[in-house]
């Protein structure tokens, strides 16, 4: 089921369009990621989901009907930039914010203390907000955002200023999110990130998408008859005519090769070929990472607009 | 709890908290109290030394004997000495200065000469002035060879004391003073200015820290933003009430406990008893006499207290609260709509310059509606809504009638309607404006903004 959708929605300021006809699928209970190069509208996208601004033009449904004022109840969102009262303390603005969102005052208190020891940031409580680096704000602001246990959650660049425990730590946070019913929106540069959190994505690039579908689809379809074979022992294959070796390396007594299999691919007999040679341990499409793929899509997009 | 009563709440509670508003709060009074205290003190504390002054007037004797001598000053006649032979050397003598009367003083008024190593104090030269003028018109009338020329002047010697009594509409009579009204004007104008300014601007930097802080997206996700923008004028509204309420509070006070330990005892309940006997003033002055106060400070007294109690008290008051709220709502949504306008602080210049120039107006004109509170360019200032929060306080002291005041007040409200209104369309569209720098044309086109 959708849960949200975002159709057409394009967006112009007085010097460029930010978005041009820009539409979203996100399915209930999964993590959409939105990719693209700085600049590319994804925070402009976000902003209009989060209804700071409107669109000129396209349409928002939340459950299968348009979003409303109300719904911003319903969704949880983290800025790119932090926003937090500096001279506030933690616990209190946290409790502030909490109740803006609808929460009674012990029902805030409840959750708080939850989240707070979860992350291991009970200490702040009583800290005011300028005293925390920034990695530290960035973990308050997250559980203000989530505290409310909104249906969508959207993050712009929550990756951004932390260090690897952190972002290990956000990660199970997010994965644990969607476990319990939350429907996930983020945008991110960090593509090892979407490997692992996303079930979907869009691409956007220029305000327009360029790409979108499911994570494994993608990298499926983006595999390009290439694949790699674990062996045992140092064994160096030769290119013939079903296969082209790419690389190959030897380490721990265990050789990885890449081919580049001729078209159309005859897996049956590129294994045959390769048990000849040696014992075959492992035979897998060779699947691009999410960062090549991004890199060939934009670059590609890129020419292609050059040459026009 | 309601999301605006929410917002109130925190602007309110965060900004009260704060070191500032405490020591602002508790040092005003201060100021205030000592505004009020050291006159009193200036007065009692006078250069009280002896000072022994010698006369000198060359050969002639026209002087001998003229000046008085007071409680602190000794004038001695030295008619066997040159006005050039003491005058480098009168402190070894144990002189305070000499005094040099030349003969042609009669013709040439400044033809006196105090000599002295410290600057004299005004009330001796007064003396010393005051008594010669009497002795030189004693004797130009002296010439005119008139009969029992003493006696004419004893009974002519006269003391004037205005008594200011205005008539109000019902044909009741009340006595006023010029001094406490100019005083009530000043002090009411300037504090209406200073209200203003410093909570309007509060209101200001408030919102350009949400801005520049990104709070605002956060917070415009949970609430609308014209909610954010009136639960930070009303929050800070009543942190200004709050703050004003003590001040009237702590200032009486101290000026409670200051009056109490430096003016001489007894002064306050004679004080206190005047107003009561107002209508039959000379018993009470005669009543006063000899006790610690003079009749004529006490006369200075009375008339301070008569003109005081008989202020419109009540009026002033209210005035002064409607006027700062509503002086504060306008100039608050300005400066919220500017401050939502521009990246940072250094950035409001451009758009503050129009906001001030009326606040900075109401105040010129009001010092001047002190002196003349009658003037058409008062009364217009005091009805026109930009400037009359700050120039009608100047002209209540001085009576306005009624009416005036109505339409000052009533226009004040439609304009305020009109200001929140216009504040509130630049406010939500500005708030969430980054990077580009705000231009005039810019702001009209987000004020004529559909929705």
């Amino acid at each position: 089921m959708i849960l949200f959708e975002a159709k057409d929605v394009t967006k112009r300021f007085a010097t460029q369009t930010a978005l041009d006809g820009v539409s979203i699928n996100v399915p209930e209970q999964s993590i959409y990621g939105l990719l693209g190069p700085n600049g590319a509208g994804k925070t402009t996208l976000i902003r209009i989901i989060n209804q700071i601004t409107a669109p000129d033009s396209g349409a928002l449904f939340l459950n299968g009907r348009p979003l409303k004022p109300e719904d911003v109840n319903n969704i949880g969102y983290l800025p790119e930039e932090r926003g937090l009262y500096k001279k506030m303390k933690v616990g209190e603005q946290a409790l502030y914010l909490a109740q803006l969102k609808g929460l009674s005052h012990a029902e805030a208190m409840r959750r708080l203390k939850y989240w707070f020891k979860k992350l291991q940031i009970t200490d702040w409580w009583d800290k005011k907000v300028e005293e925390l680096s920034k990695g530290m704000q960035q973990k308050v602001q997250f559980v203000t955002t989530v505290l409310h246990e909104p249906k969508l959650l959207i993050f712009d660049e929550p990756f951004t200023g932390f260090d690897p425990i952190n972002v290990k730590q956000i990660k199970e946070e997010i994965l644990y999110l969607r476990e319990r019913g939350a429907t996930i929106i983020f945008s991110t540069h960090n593509m090892s990130s979407v490997e692992e959190l996303c079930d979907n994505i869009t691409l956007i690039n220029k305000a327009n998408a360029i790409l979108e579908g499911s994570v494994e689809k993608i990298r499926h379809d983006w595999a390009g008859n290439e694949y790699e074979i674990v062996m045992a022992g140092e064994v160096t294959p030769s290119s013939n005519g079903l296969f082209t070796v790419l690389h190959s390396t030897f380490e721990a007594g265990k050789s990885t090769v890449r081919i580049k299999a001729a078209e159309p691919a005859d897996s049956n007999g590129i294994i045959s070929a390769m048990t000849a040679a040696g014992k075959v341990l492992s035979f897998n499409p060779a699947l691009p990472s999410m960062n090549e793929i991004f890199i060939r899509v934009v670059e590609t997009k890129n020419k292609e607009a050059l040459k026009n | 709890m309601n999301k605006i009563a929410l917002i109130i709440r925190r602007e309110y509670i965060t900004r009260v908290r704060k070191k500032s508003f405490l020591i602002m709060t508790f040092l005003t009074p201060f100021l205030f109290a000592l505004i009020f205290i050291i006159p009193m003190l200036v007065m009692n504390n006078e250069d009280k030394d002896f000072k022994r002054i010698a006369v000198i007037e060359n050969g002639s004797d026209l002087f001998k004997d003229v000046i008085p001598d007071t409680k602190d000053t000794e004038f001695d006649y030295r008619s066997d000495v040159k006005f050039d032979d003491i005058k480098n050397n009168f402190t070894e003598q144990g002189y305070y200065g000499v005094l040099f009367i030349s003969p042609e003083i009669v013709s040439s008024p400044d033809a006196i000469q105090l000599i002295s190593r410290k600057q004299p104090p005004i009330g001796l030269l007064d003396h010393i002035t005051g008594s010669l003028e009497k002795e030189i018109e004693k004797q130009k009338l002296l010439a005119y060879n008139i009969e029992n020329l003493d006696e004419i002047l004893k009974t002519i010697n006269t003391s004037v004391r205005i008594q200011t009594i205005k008539m109000d509409e019902s044909g009741g009579a009340r006595e006023t003073s010029t001094g406490i009204s100019m005083a009530l004007a000043y002090l009411g104008g300037f504090l209406m200015y200073m209200l203003v300014f410093m909570f309007g601007s509060m209101v200001m930097r408030g919102v350009i820290e949400e801005k520049t802080n990104r709070i605002v997206e956060v917070i415009v996700s949970s609430v609308k933003p014209v909610q954010l923008m009136l639960g930070k004028i009303i929050g800070v509204a009543l942190v200004g009430l709050t703050q004003f309420a003590l001040w009237i509070v702590l200032t009486l006070a101290l000026v409670t406990v200051l009056k109490t330990s430096f003016l001489p005892e007894g002064t306050m309940e004679q004080i206190q008893q005047l107003p009561r006997s107002l209508a039959d003033a000379d018993q009470s002055v005669a009543g006063a006499t000899g006790t610690t106060v003079t009749p004529e400070q006490l006369t200075d007294f009375q008339e301070l207290f008569a003109g005081a109690l008989n202020q419109p008290w009540g009026l002033i008051i209210f005035s002064f609260v409607f006027y700062f709220l509503t002086g504060y709502l306008l100039y608050a949504s300005l400066f919220a709509a500017i401050g939502s306008a521009v990246d940072n602080e250094t950035e409001t210049q451009q758009f503050m310059l129009p906001v001030t120039i009326p606040i900075i107006l109401g105040l010129i004109v009001a010092m001047g509606t002190m002196q003349n509170p009658e003037s058409s360019l008062s009364f217009w200032f005091s009805i026109i809504p930009f400037t009359s929060p700050i120039v009608m306080m100047a002209r209540i002291p001085f009576d306005v009638p009624g009416w005036e005041i109505a339409l000052s007040m009533g226009l004040m409200l439609i304009t305020i309607v009109g200001a929140v209104w216009m504040a509130a369309k630049i406010y939500r569209t500005g708030i969430l404006m980054y990077g580009k720098k705000t231009s005039w044309k810019e702001i009209w086109k987000w004020m004529t903004y559909k929705g």
